[in-house]
């Protein structure tokens, strides 16, 4: 059974990365915003231009 | 603000969704063919290659890892790409991860039935196999981390999140329940004994259903749902916190 201590090592240290990673994100603003992103990946704007960013706050129906 | 054009690669989309067709036909076959088995256990009697030992991995291997494999690369390469507002990071990885996917699979299909295996479940596939799909991961991870740093959409929506998550996961349970010694081209041992073997094994075939399986599909869930009802998540901030656990 000693090789469990080898699988948590490996699975806290994955934690501990997607842990660190996450607030990375957070203090980079990646969360900041916590609507818009949820609207904008439904714009796929082919062949127009870059995303509209914000400026879309309509709700439909 | 400047206006840049360029082109999403569907090909690589379609390949993957052909072969996701295909194997999920063969591997569920397959399958069908076992069930036949249950009722008539004769059915193959004296065709060592179509026995049921040997066929159930298959039929598990090609539904786990050529189906529903072939699908989260579909779906991946589809969505990551638009998600990132850029084309995949490199054509030719992206050529490499179908090819050598592909070959993987078929190589799955001639050893099994031979009786090559490593007899670990879900892992049956034999040392140069399971090297060739750490290989895979790699390049697969290697895409879309590249692709990633290449976005024009600087939020990364919560999809990518999982797909990051999916690429370490399963590459780390792969590589860590795949360490074993080759004695020769088709025969290894696990450098686990005993009981740490029976461990590591499950440790891996039950963080591969949650991360092979579940993973991939909550991201791709995350992308194909909202778009087909073409009204966003109900709380993408949910959606954020749920990732965490």
């Amino acid at each position: 059974m000693s090789v469990i201590y080898i699988l948590l090592t490996i699975s806290i240290i994955i934690a501990i990365v997607f842990f660190f990673a996450f607030i990375m994100a957070v203090k980079n603003g990646q969360y900041d915003d916590s609507y818009t992103p949820s609207v904008r990946m439904l714009f796929d704007d082919e062949l127009v231009k870059e995303t509209p960013k914000k400026a879309d706050s309509t709700k439909k129906d | 603000m400047e206006v840049q054009q360029f082109y999403y690669d569907n090909k690589i989309v379609k390949k993957f969704i052909y072969a996701t067709m295909l194997w999920g036909v063969v591997g569920m076959l397959v399958g069908l063919l076992l069930a036949f088995l249950f009722l008539f256990p004769n059915l193959t009697d004296g065709i060592s290659w179509l026995s049921f030992g040997r066929l159930r991995p298959l039929h598990t291997n090609a539904v786990i890892f050529a189906f529903v494999g072939n699908a989260i690369f579909a779906g991946v390469y589809y969505s990551s790409q638009r998600l990132l507002k850029a084309r995949m990071f490199s054509d030719v990885l992206s050529k490499i991860n179908f090819w050598g996917w592909q070959l993987i699979i078929v190589g799955a299909a001639i050893t099994l039935p031979l009786g090559y295996t490593s007899s670990k479940e879900y892992a049956e596939l034999e040392w140069p196999f399971d090297i060739a799909i750490a290989v895979m991961r790699v390049v697969f991870g290697w895409n879309l981390i590249g692709t990633i740093f290449k976005r024009r959409q600087r939020h990364l929506y919560v999809a990518i999140w999982f797909y990051i998550a999916t690429f370490v996961t399963v590459a780390v349970l792969h590589i860590f329940n795949s360490l074993e010694v080759p004695v020769s081209a088709f025969k290894s041992y696990s450098v686990y004994a005993g009981v740490q073997d029976a461990l590591v094994q499950w440790w891996y075939g039950h963080n591969a259903v949650a991360f092979f399986l579940t993973t991939p599909f909550l991201g791709l869930m995350y992308y194909f749902i909202p778009k087909a009802a073409n009204r966003p998540i109900y709380s993408y901030r949910l959606s954020i916190v749920h990732f965490g656990p």
